[in-house]
């Protein structure tokens, strides 16, 4: 166990040790694949002796929330300014895990685990995040779009250390929500939405889902076809004999975030959750009545 | 944590339940291993090791956590509490003392867990709603009794102990 004192002693340390050093924040992660033998390291460079890297800011100026890799979940959870300023941040941190996973593990070792079932991941994107990333040719930005390539996969190079993430708050029009569904421990499906009403019809909107397939995504050919719409051409029944809105924008966020068979559920159950969360998220978004369930004709 | 290094040992000093502890540890030793295994405290208990049962939840510095996914070398320094240090002599606490008039727990093996968890809840919110009490506890499951009278058992000891400040 090594327990550096600043970013540079810690990357250093990464260098040094190659494939046999690993990051060791709450471990939460992991502790448990290293229990299982999925993982073996000889050397855990524990982040959370580096000062300030337990560090949850807000930048008044730049309107933005400032996350150090050792803040847990549970601190975004309780924090009064992120709740004042990010509720839905606040209100999904409370339903990550448990609160005992809640009070060790890290946002930041949620994003750079990238296993598929992950809240963070996905209503992070609803903001246009970004992420900092030092290494030791120096430090870069990473729009938090590329940050995650697939399951347990990021574009993070060996020996680089992810060391803030970066959440712009919404414009003071943005309506958003986000809601998970699971039976298991871990989510399902996390879908968010937000958009910015303008003389009654969407003049911005920002769709992300993740957990169903490899890795969140944001719907951009989704977010287009809400543009112009008002909320009842969004939540209202077809016209004629074409999809409705909601159905429409249903099948592309299915499609994009490319639901995969696994122990939550197999691929066309989760294709038919990303269309039902899609309206009862932008319903709660708007502050209207759910959709009516409608089929996809 | 490779083999070849699992001779090596750690020196940590920490409070378990009142009473200064210094050992050697290796650097991989869980906080659940440590307790059970060296200072033969068999309250928590380990049942899904995947930190989802909620078994072995103890106190580290009035923070739950699951021990049996918890380094004891994150323990250092750090005050431990476990079932075993919640009575005050041969009085129960009253989180104990509210699970037993409440016949909160039948085979008992989720009780250590999920007395100290709801321990946690109080000390940070003294009087919480129903709705707050199964949010928070969600995470510690129990296969006996059903959970209505662990509820019952939280709330009516946030009567009794955050009464005057309620
Ligand atoms: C029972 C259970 C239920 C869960 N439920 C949910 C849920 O509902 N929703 C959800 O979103 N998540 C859930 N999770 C995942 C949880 O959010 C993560 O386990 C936690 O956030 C990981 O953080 P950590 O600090 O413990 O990471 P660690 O275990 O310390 O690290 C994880 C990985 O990330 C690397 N790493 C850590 N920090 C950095 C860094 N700064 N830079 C580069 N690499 C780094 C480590 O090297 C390691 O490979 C659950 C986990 C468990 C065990
Ligand atoms: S044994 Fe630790 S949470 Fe189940
Ligand atoms: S009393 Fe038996 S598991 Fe809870």
């Amino acid at each position: 166990m090594h327990e550096p004192e600043t970013v540079a002693e810690a990357v250093s340390l990464l260098g040094q040790h190659g494939a046999d050093a690993s990051l060791y924040a709450g471990g939460t992660e992991l502790l448990l694949a290293m229990k299982e033998g999925l993982l073996r390291y000889g050397h855990l460079v524990n982040l959370k002796t580096v000062p300030g890297l337990d560090r949850l800011d807000y930048d008044t100026s730049a309107g933005e929330l400032h996350i150090g890799p050792a803040v847990t979940h549970r601190t975004l959870e309780l924090s009064p300014e992120v709740a004042a300023r990010f509720p839905l941040i606040s209100d999904a941190e409370s339903k990550v895990a448990n609160v005992r996973v809640r009070n060790v593990g890290t946002l930041c070792g949620n994003l750079c685990f990238a296993e598929p079932h992950s809240d963070p991941a996905a209503f992070l994107l609803l903001y246009d995040s970004r992420v900092e990333v030092q290494g030791a040719g120096g430090s870069r930005t990473i729009p938090l779009d590329q940050l995650v390539l697939g399951p347990y996969e990021t574009c993070l190079e060996e020996g680089e250390m992810l060391t803030s993430v970066s959440v712009p708050q919404f414009g003071p029009e943005m309506k958003a929500a986000y809601q998970k569904f699971g039976y298991h421990q871990r989510p399902t499906l996390g879908l968010g939405v937000a958009v910015r009403l303008e003389n009654g019809s969407v003049a911005e909107a920002r769709i992300a889902v993740g957990s169903v397939g490899p890795k969140p995504v944001r719907v951009p050919e989704a977010e287009e076809l809400f543009l112009g719409k008002t909320v009842g051409d969004i939540l209202g029944p077809a016209s004629g004999p074409r999809l409705s809105v909601l159905d429409e924008a249903g099948r592309m966020a299915a499609q994009a975030a490319e639901p995969m068979d696994d122990l939550h559920g197999a691929a066309d159950y989760k294709e038919h959750l990303v269309r039902i969360f899609l309206g009862r998220v932008f319903a709660e978004a708007v502050g209207a009545a759910p959709a009516a369930q409608r089929s996809a004709a | 944590m490779s083999s070849n290094r699992q001779n090596w040992s750690i020196p940590i000093e920490l409070t378990v339940n009142g009473r200064g502890v210094t050992l050697d540890i290796p650097p991989q030793l869980t906080l659940l291993d440590l307790l059970r295994d060296r200072l033969s405290l068999k309250g928590a208990k380990r049942s899904c090791d995947l930190q989802v049962c909620g078994a072995c939840t103890i106190l580290v510095d009035g923070m739950a956590v699951s021990a049996c996914t918890y380094l004891a070398y994150e323990a250092r320094g750090a005050e431990v509490l476990t079932i075993e240090g919640m009575a005050d002599g041969n009085d129960l606490h009253p989180m104990q003392q509210a699970f037993i008039d409440n016949g909160a727990f039948q085979c008992g093996f989720c009780t250590p867990g999920m007395i100290l968890a709801a321990k946690s809840l109080l000390d940070e919110t003294p009087r919480p709603s129903e709705e707050k009490v199964k949010e928070y506890m969600e995470g510690n499951i129990c296969r006996c009794t059903g959970y209505r009278k662990i509820v019952e058992a939280i709330l009516d000891a946030a009567g009794k102990t955050g009464g005057a400040a309620g």
